[in-house]
């Protein structure tokens, strides 16, 4: 995006036009142009078809947080949620999720041990 | 006469009558098929973009599903104690964006965000990205600029070309540029090998060609020898400018001349060099109304998307793309730029 004060530029952006990151299912589809070079409506279907939702539901608050609470990938929220799936944990979900690799993922696997990649 | 509240480039306000609104959105996308040699906006497209401006509203949103994908460039520098006051360590900044801000894509980067003061400190760097990477679940890029300027004396090692030209030593800034990139693509391989390394999703080549034609050329030359070392990394090429200036003049990237080059044609180089993402720039021009300025970035971006094979992430920052000129841009004014930017061109990310 750029440079500027975050709540004139981030957050006017995004609540403009931005899917929402964890809010919603925005980092899942930003995943999908990453590792596959999608693009906004190949990568939205992709992870609809994943999830099992509309793509419509894909930037829905409401319906995402429980979808992610339910799949165990990370939430914006969690003090609710003890136990639930945090940063490198939730990432190792997410990969086995959308079926991608996930550098750092990887790399934390081969540190707590190869059979895990299995 | 009905007038409406218009932010002219630097951010201020003003107010332009209706013809004066329409005759801004026309000579803006204009200006842009004329220096570019592209399609200007349909009729449709500039009334949509009059609703858009016309509308009292504070602020706008894209439509109900249109909704975009969000990377950010030094996204991790934005709040340190000593530009906000607010001393917080990077990895919580994009802590921050990720889960106050809903970043889709997090940026971890040097303060300098430049690849050669980076890589004498690369391994601090690593370790402070492999330590975010734990933390965080949005994917991550680590960020830096190709900075040619960097490489020329006294703190560099090239001479300075912005130094030689006025001295008429032409033959003799060239042969620095092209040493200054010689050094540019060895660092710039160095630190984003690093990085990927210690883990990171990929890596945001940003403000390529910032100083001119070697600058892009070094950033596309790095690319290619970067893909062929790490086919599954991603990486973002975001330009610094609309058009690449020719500060060399004679350097092409697989027969095309670079120097010259505007959005849609500086993306068939990214595209061909291996680059997953696309990010082009549009200057503003803080002498015209925010109308105007985005009637033109999104005329220079709209053939990016559409004969792009790579998602295409436009840089909306301040000063950038109809975004005003402003510390504190208003939020009329990047809500009118990000919708109309959106839902024109069908871009994938801002």
């Amino acid at each position: 995006m750029g440079v500027g004060d975050p709540a004139g530029m981030a957050s006017a952006h995004n609540t403009a036009s931005g899917m929402g990151g964890m809010r919603t299912a925005g980092d899942l589809v930003a995943r999908m142009q990453m590792s596959r070079g999608m693009k906004i409506k190949e990568a939205k279907e992709y992870v609809a078809n994943k999830l099992k939702v509309s793509v419509s539901d894909l930037a829905d608050p409401v319906v995402m947080n429980e979808m992610r609470d339910d799949l165990d990938i990370g939430m914006v929220s969690t003090s609710l949620f003890p136990g639930s799936a945090k940063g490198i944990e939730a990432k190792l979900r997410i990969a086995e999720l959308l079926d991608i690799e996930i550098n750092c993922v990887n790399k934390f696997r081969d540190k707590i041990g190869r059979a895990l990649r299995a | 006469m009905k007038r409406f509240h218009i932010r002219m480039g630097d951010g201020s306000a003003t107010e332009l009558s209706e013809s004066e609104l329409k005759r801004d959105l026309e000579e803006g996308t204009r200006d842009a098929a004329e220096r570019a040699k592209i399609p200007p906006l349909s009729q449709n497209e500039l009334a949509y973009l009059f609703d858009v401006y016309s509308s009292p509203a504070r602020f706008v949103g894209v439509d109900r599903g249109n909704e975009v994908i969000f990377s950010y460039d030094n996204g991790s520098a934005k709040s340190r104690e000593d530009i906000t006051e607010i001393p917080l360590h990077r990895v919580q900044e994009a802590q921050v964006y990720e889960k106050f801000l809903g970043a889709d894509i997090a940026d971890f980067g040097h303060i300098d965000y430049s690849f050669k003061p980076v890589k004498s400190i690369v391994t601090f760097e690593q370790q402070a990205l492999e330590y975010a990477l734990l933390v965080t679940t949005v994917p991550m890029f680590y960020g830096s600029q190709p900075n040619l300027g960097s490489y020329t004396q006294p703190d560099g090692p090239c001479p300075n070309p912005m130094e030689l030209l006025p001295q008429g030593k032409i033959a003799e800034a060239r042969a620095a540029q092209e040493e200054m990139m010689e050094h540019a693509v060895k660092d710039m391989v160095y630190v984003v090998s690093a990085m990927y390394e210690s883990g990171a999703d990929g890596f945001n080549f940003d403000t390529a060609g910032a100083a001119g034609d070697a600058d892009f050329l070094a950033t596309l030359r790095a690319v290619e020898i970067l893909r062929k070392k790490y086919p599954q990394m991603a990486m973002m090429v975001g330009i610094a400018g609309e058009f690449i200036l020719g500060m060399h003049g004679e350097l092409t990237y697989d027969g095309v001349r670079v120097a010259g080059l505007y959005p849609h044609k500086q993306l068939e180089l990214v595209e061909k060099a291996g680059a997953t993402i696309f990010g082009p720039a549009i200057n503003t021009n803080t002498d015209k109304s925010g109308a105007w300025n985005v009637a033109r970035a999104v005329t220079f971006v709209k053939p990016c998307v559409e004969n792009s094979h790579i998602p295409v992430h436009a840089n909306m920052g301040m000063g950038l793309s109809g975004i005003p000129m402003a510390d504190c841009p208003p939020v009329d004014a990047v809500s009118r730029a990000s919708k109309a930017m959106v839902e024109i061109t069908r871009l994938d990310g801002l």
